[in-house]
């Protein structure tokens, strides 16, 4: 992170232009010109888009094709991968994330599901407390409320309110995955990324998922990477679909399921190739 | 379809064969290392426990005695006892924090580069003759103790203490670490993306999660120092007293054996097996209350 393009990227300043101005919505999280290469190898090619406040954004592609990749720059999880170089503007709340030092304080406003499940080996209640902790929260009663409320945000609170105190692991995936979302959601984050959140768990834990995610919706920024079509068309407000690092297209989701622009997004869609 | 199956019921004829010698083979290697075990441990109190059945020994004067004069037919063993415990909890005390916070490092803070480099080497240590470490104890360590704490002579509680916290280093090191390593990545990224600092992940994350193999790189290096005897020989002064204070002399109970089974014989020669049987359950007590804390933890 110390190249030529970082120092670039220093002088300009954290404002940006809007794509397009034909919407009153408020966009929280701006991409400009965003590049990235593991190494050598670039990974991302110039991808700019505007995700809207309160709104479901799915990004989808083949295997491969970099959605990973960019959601992963949102909450600079890159940042473990040491040959990682970036280039362009991520802009969350009017402020340049590349540019601050404050990772921390960028993760807690960002938060995120893995595709797999990946709880702590504790307790629920300490999973679920695990984030406000780490932000210095001690009382009880407020880790309780916190706690209580999270699971309820994640519908999962009736299931669990009688063994808070036993192991996380000891649940079916389906519930882990739930913890997971009921773990970031304990952080107040004003947007949450979701990698393939589903793609581990049955059909029935699926559905629960994804009706969690409609509700969630009016509290959260939810951007969440699919390989089930089905599955952004039902849940998604937006769609963006990626093929070797780049956006090719990205509208609303009716839209682009319906008559996309680009004869490779019909393509996919349509599942002639990916 | 119609020659195959006789073939193969052949083939299977001769794995059943196969596999009932190698079974056999097996069990007869289990039987030599079981047998061999217990006839040592058979004989050590056997002989051990003549003096008291045979010769009419007090077994608590023998514990609590703080004389030992094996030409009076004087056998206590108590400043033996008291210097193992000592040097042992001495050891663990200084090696398992610093053993801990270097795998920690090599895991986890340290870059690949150093890690790759430092990693492999430390493994080598573990290798390493204990009477080297023993020489370089007493090379390097004891004149070092002699001139900055001025004493008369560096052989010492402190100089045991430091040799045998640098000889379960390498141990404890290297296992802890193969077990940090083995967290799974998924936790660090579930910590860090929960905006948990690296090292509140890996102490509140990384570390519990490697618990169980945490502990047995404790156990593996207490036993390492707890038996040792070649190194300790050579910085403990073997001094036949109770040590009061780090800067003593001192003789814990395997440097009591080897030292006198040379040239030992009759009842001197069975107290120094009773002196074993004291150790061996010694170990016993450490490795159970280990295995305790560790079940427990596991909870
Ligand atoms: N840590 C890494 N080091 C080097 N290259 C990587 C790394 N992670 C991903 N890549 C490469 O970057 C490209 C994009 O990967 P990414 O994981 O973002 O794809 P994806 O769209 O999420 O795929 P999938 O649908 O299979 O999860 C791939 O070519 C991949 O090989
Ligand atoms: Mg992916």
């Amino acid at each position: 992170m110390n190249s030529i393009e970082t120092k670039l990227n220093k002088a300009r300043t954290g404002k940006i232009t809007p794509i397009k101005q034909d919407s009153e919505e408020k966009a929280i999280i701006s991409v400009r010109d965003l590049n990235l290469f593991y190494g050598e190898k670039q990974a991302l090619f110039s991808v700019s888009m505007d995700i809207q406040e309160k709104e479901v954004t799915a990004l989808i592609g083949p295997s491969g094709c970099g959605k990973s990749t960019f959601l992963r720059t949102l909450n600079r999880m890159n940042d473990l991968i040491d040959s990682v170089q970036i280039n362009g503007d991520i802009v969350i709340d009017n402020e340049n994330i590349y540019q601050t030092n404050d990772v921390i304080k960028l993760r807690t406003k960002v938060g995120m599901v893995f595709q797999k499940a990946n709880l702590f080996p504790m307790s629920i209640y300490d999973n679920v407390a695990y984030g406000p902790r780490m932000q210095g929260l001690k009382n009880k009663k407020e880790l309780d409320k916190i706690v209580e409320e999270s699971l309820r945000g994640a519908a999962i609170w009736d299931e669990v309110k009688d063994r808070l105190k036993t192991s996380a692991l000891g649940l079916s995936g389906g519930q882990q995955q739930r913890i997971c979302i009921a773990r970031a959601i304990a952080m107040k984050p004003e947007i949450i990324l979701m990698d393939e959140p589903t793609s581990a768990l049955d059909p029935i834990s699926t559905l629960k998922v994804e009706e969690l995610i409609e509700k969630m919706k009016k509290d959260f920024t939810i951007v969440i990477v699919t390989h089930n079509m089905q599955q952004a068309a039902r849940i998604s407000d937006k769609t963006a679909f990626f093929l070797n690092g780049e956006v090719i297209e990205y509208e609303q989701t009716d839209k682009i399921f319906s008559m996309p622009n680009d004869q490779r997004t019909e393509d996919y869609i349509t599942g002639r190739f990916g | 379809m119609s020659a195959l199956p006789e073939k193969m019921g052949n083939a299977n004829k001769k794995k059943y064969i196969l596999e009932g010698l190698s079974s056999k083979l097996f069990q007869f290697c289990a039987l030599i290392s079981v047998i061999s075990l217990l006839l040592i441990v058979g004989f050590v109190f056997y002989k051990g426990s003549l003096p008291f059945v045979v010769d009419g020994y007090s077994f608590i004067d023998f514990l609590t005695g703080v004389d030992w004069v094996p030409s009076e037919e004087k056998f206590g063993i108590l400043p033996m006892i008291v210097a193992s415990v000592y040097a042992t909890i001495g050891a663990l005390i200084i090696g398992v924090p610093v053993g801990l916070f270097t795998a920690i490092f090599l895991a986890e803070i340290a870059p690949k580069r150093v890690a790759k480099f430092i990693s492999p080497a430390v493994q080598l240590l573990a290798g390493i003759p204990s009477v080297l470490y023993g020489v370089f104890g007493l090379a390097i360590i004891v004149p070092f103790l002699q001139n900055v704490l001025n004493l008369p002579r560096g052989q010492s509680l402190l100089a045991v203490i430091l040799v045998l916290a640098i000889m379960m280093l390498p141990t404890i090191v290297t296992v802890a670490e193969t077990a940090i390593r083995a967290v799974p990545k998924t936790y660090r990224e579930g910590s860090l993306a929960l905006g948990a600092s690296q090292i509140e992940t890996i102490f509140k994350v990384v570390v519990p999660a490697a618990k169980s193999g945490v502990m047995a790189a404790i156990v593996l290096g207490v036993g390492r120092a707890i038996g040792e005897t070649m190194a300790v020989i050579l910085v403990a002064g073997n001094s036949l007293i109770i040590p009061t204070s780090l800067t003593d002399s001192l003789r814990p109970l395997t440097t009591n054996i080897a030292l006198e089974m040379g040239y030992a014989f009759g009842s001197h020669q069975n107290m120094l097996f009773a002196t074993g049987i004291v150790l061996f359950s010694f170990i016993l007590i450490l490795n159970f209350v280990l295995a305790k804390i560790s079940a427990k933890g596991e909870k």
